[in-house]
């Protein structure tokens, strides 16, 4: 099978990718999963002259991102039998596009938006669900307007007694149509829309944004803006993993735990405050540099806050496991097999806990982690209890990460000058893929640029559109009660999803 | 029927919703947090009480009458449990069966009420419910039934103050056994931690809460100040098994000791509240079950012994 090759955020002519016909496309992918590779993405580029579906494939052990294509009409045939993890990339095609992909076992809506030719957005929710029928099963539907202050989304549960058979997750409830309006943008305006494709994860998204120019333009960033990024990357990782852990244990009553966890996650978001004036990090990261800079009082600032924070997340953590009551209602709850993870294509934290070795942070360096190690804590039972303990040894990396590349910073350098421009002068018809490892998982933006440089296609896939069908497959069977556990153990993003 | 009894009778009407207060304040001790105020559920109630209700186009008069239902029911059962060592306001023969089932009256239009309004999350707050409360009522009874058998009475007030110091001294077993099962009890029928979670927003764990998510305003202070009573109920009940009334001869010492009494059994559900999580909800049976069993022990000790 030929596909183009590609390194993580390292352009290369369009031209290089192999249009197949849709056997060997399909037949590529197969090959390419039982060699453990992922289908990252999955889209469809329509042009005057062709269309074509881009299949991006990762390779976790060569560290390497294989891209191919294959030509599709009005229809086209679902991969999603075969290739589990095609599910929701094939439906979002067929909304997008207007495409009917035939077979697909389970064709809807994915974001509600009007169809092309049409103007009117349908209303979101609005579609046929998955039904058992039975005397004694009863639907529970949840939402999309929730009892706390979390994003709308729509859960709808098949049970019997207590027990969940099926939950079907439905969202687009955020759709703000930020692939489309993305080329259309004037080019120094394109951050900000990244920026907010998933607020939490900001940095993430920005930075992979940002490699993704830095590469099609020729741009070097220097050694100190790439540890300020990724130092800012692993501050956003340890906010959330702080704030997720410490509402798992509100969420089982467990108040220790969950009184502190508040407080110190909102210390950390003040951390990137620090550098950048916003606690959440917009504005910090711009394609070509950094806008700021880590000087040796800063630096101290900086260390001399971590101490703190370090201290305390200790103390308020390690009681989850001290404590038998929380560890019972954690452990056996919520479980996702590996073998599944695997099938649909798991990501991040879920997919680690469930055995998946796979950070790109060490599988597709970027930034400074090229030098730089991070450890990867891998568990076994993907349940709710190893999700936690895989955030919390991350967690725990974190803060040493970030220590290294504080003492890695360089006082002396240069400091580098914003360079809005390099946005506007893009190689012509190349593809780029960047990935990063944002604080759920893999992060993939792919750009296509035009013959005049400008970016035609801007594909984004947050960690969370591969995740959320994750989340239905570990309700399978469990409590109808335990879903606001499990739920908040994946902790999704459904503006990140929606976009 | 006395003057003093029918005094504290009252001062038990308006004392109760400050057990929720003290236990409130001891989680914010644990959680070092200010808290809210320990008469904040007084403030709660009479806020809600100047509202005017809202109600779901599917509810039928059930939903109306059930919040004055639950209150009168619980008031009624308050009146026949002594409290500050003294004989309640209204004995009798007989009076242990009708306090129990007044306040399995007032369950009785809980759950119905929350089944009237035909809400997915009500109907599984309400199966919850009525499981949990027929498993816990066993034990309750099997604790009742040591007492009865011991004071060979059938009132409430005759069995506390015919219980002896003496009797607890050679049966310490059998005093910790029906603490333990009783206090379980406590928690399951207060919906407090680890059975249930009061300040939970999460309507698909809830099993008391969510019963009432439909309601606001007057009757939701109804409903609060019921459920501040029932627990003043089952507190006052382990107050006057554990400490014996005899011995305390003044008036001033009975409203002291009683009243430290109740505020160790509230700091104690504040304590067990801030220090476990909830258990999952499969376990919940077997954890009342478990207490129940503790009840039959003690039963069997008693029985046995004699």
């Amino acid at each position: 099978m030929s596909y183009l090759t590609l390194k993580n955020a390292v352009p290369a002519p369009i031209k290089g990718v192999p249009t197949h016909e849709y056997k060997e496309f399909k037949a590529a992918i197969k090959e390419l999963l039982e060699q453990e590779c992922r289908l990252s993405s999955l889209f469809a580029v329509p042009t005057d002259s062709d269309n074509r579906i881009f299949a991006v494939m990762t390779n976790d052990k060569k560290g390497e991102i294989y891209v191919f294509a294959t030509k599709y009409a009005k229809t086209f045939e679902s991969l999603t039998p075969e290739i589990p993890q095609a599910h929701w990339f094939e439906r979002e095609i067929a909304e997008i596009h207007n495409i009917k992909i035939n077979n697909h076992p389970w064709l809807k809506p994915i974001r509600f938006m009007p169809k092309s030719g049409e103007k009117n957005f349908p209303v979101a929710g609005d579609t046929d669900y998955f039904k058992i029928n039975g005397e004694e099963i009863h639907e529970v539907g949840v939402g999309p307007i929730h009892a706390g202050v979390i994003e709308p989304g729509h859960f709808r549960f098949q049970c019997y007694g207590e027990k969940v058979l099926h939950l079907e997750i439905e969202l687009g409830y955020q759709h703000r149509g930020i692939e489309r309006i993305f080329p259309k943008t004037p080019h120094n305006k394109r951050i900000k829309i990244i920026e907010a494709a998933a607020g939490d994860t900001t940095i993430g998204h920005t930075t992979a944004y940002a490699l993704n120019i830095e590469g099609l333009a020729g741009a070097q960033i220097s050694a100190n803006d790439a540890l300020v990024r990724s130092i800012a990357l692993e501050l956003e990782r340890m906010a959330n993993h702080t704030g997720d852990l410490g509402a798992m244990a509100g969420d089982v009553g467990f108040m220790p735990t969950s009184s502190y966890c508040g407080r110190i996650r909102g210390d950390i978001l003040n951390t990137t405050g620090m550098i950048c004036g916003n606690r959440f990090g917009r504005g910090l990261v711009k394609p070509g540099s950094s806008g700021y800079q880590i000087d040796a009082e800063l630096k101290k600032k900086i260390s001399d806050k971590l101490d703190l924070i370090e201290a305390d997340v200790k103390s308020a953590i390690e009681l989850i496991w001290q404590t038998p009551s929380v560890t019972a209602r954690f452990d056996e709850t919520g479980s996702v097999s590996r073998e599944n993870a695997v099938a649909i294509g798991l990501v991040g934290v879920a997919a680690r806990a469930a055995g998946i070795a796979v950070d790109i942070r060490m599988t597709h360096p970027f930034d400074a982690f090229k030098e730089l190690e991070a450890v990867v804590p891998v568990g076994k039972k993907g349940d709710v209890g190893m999700r936690a303990q895989v955030r919390w040894h991350e967690l725990q990396n974190s803060f040493k990460l970030v220590r290294d590349m504080l003492a890695k910073l360089n006082f002396e350098a240069e400091k580098s000058e914003v360079n809005d421009d390099i946005c506007g002068k893009l190689a012509p018809d190349m593809i780029s893929v960047a990935l990063t490892e944002g604080w759920r998982g893999e992060i993939s933006h792919a750009a296509i640029t035009d013959a005049n440089g400008n970016i035609k296609t801007y594909k984004i896939t947050d960690p969370s559109f591969h995740n959320w069908f994750g989340l239905a497959l570990a309700l399978r069977d469990q409590e109808i009660s335990d879903f606001p556990l499990c739920n908040k153990s994946f902790n999704l993003s459904y503006c990140g999803h929606d976009l | 029927m006395n003057i003093t009894s029918i005094i504290f009778i009252i001062v038990s009407f308006l004392a109760a919703p400050i057990l929720p207060g003290l236990i409130n304040k001891t989680k914010a001790l644990f959680g070092g947090r200010q808290g809210p105020r320990v008469l904040q559920l007084y403030y709660d109630i009479f806020k809600l009480a100047r509202k005017t209700p809202t109600y779901s186009k599917t509810a039928s008069a059930l939903t109306r009458i059930a919040p004055v239902a639950i209150a009168v029911s619980t008031l009624a059962a308050l009146t026949l449990v002594p409290s500050f060592f003294n004989n309640s306001a209204i004995h009798f023969t007989g009076d242990i069966i009708l306090m129990a089932y007044l306040l399995g009256l007032g369950r009785f239009f809980m759950v119905t009420a929350a089944l009237d309004r035909g809400s997915a999350f009500e109907g599984m707050g309400a199966s919850r419910e009525v499981l949990y409360s027929a498993l816990a009522e066993p034990s309750f009874f099997a604790g009742l039934l040591i007492m009865i058998h011991e004071t060979a009475s059938l009132e409430l007030s005759e069995i506390f103050s015919k219980l002896s110091l003496n009797f607890w001294q050679e049966n310490p077993a059998i005093l910790f056994l029906i603490l333990c099962s009783w206090f379980v009890i406590l928690l399951v029928e207060n919906a407090r931690i680890p059975i249930d979670d009061p300040n939970t927003h999460l309507e698909l764990t809830m099993i008391h809460e969510v019963m009432i998510l439909d309601y606001g305003a007057k009757d939701l202070a109804l409903i609060e100040y019921a459920s501040a009573l029932k627990l003043w109920i089952y507190s006052a009940l382990i107050v006057g098994m554990v400490i014996n009334g005899e011995i305390i001869t003044s008036l001033t010492m009975q409203i002291a000791i009683f009243t430290l009494g109740m505020a160790i059994v509230a700091f104690v559900i504040g304590t067990i509240e801030s220090i476990t999580a909830r258990i999952k909800l499969v376990f919940i049976p077997k954890f009342i079950v478990g207490s129940g069993a503790l009840a039959i022990i003690a039963l069997i000790l008693k029985v046995a012994g004699n």
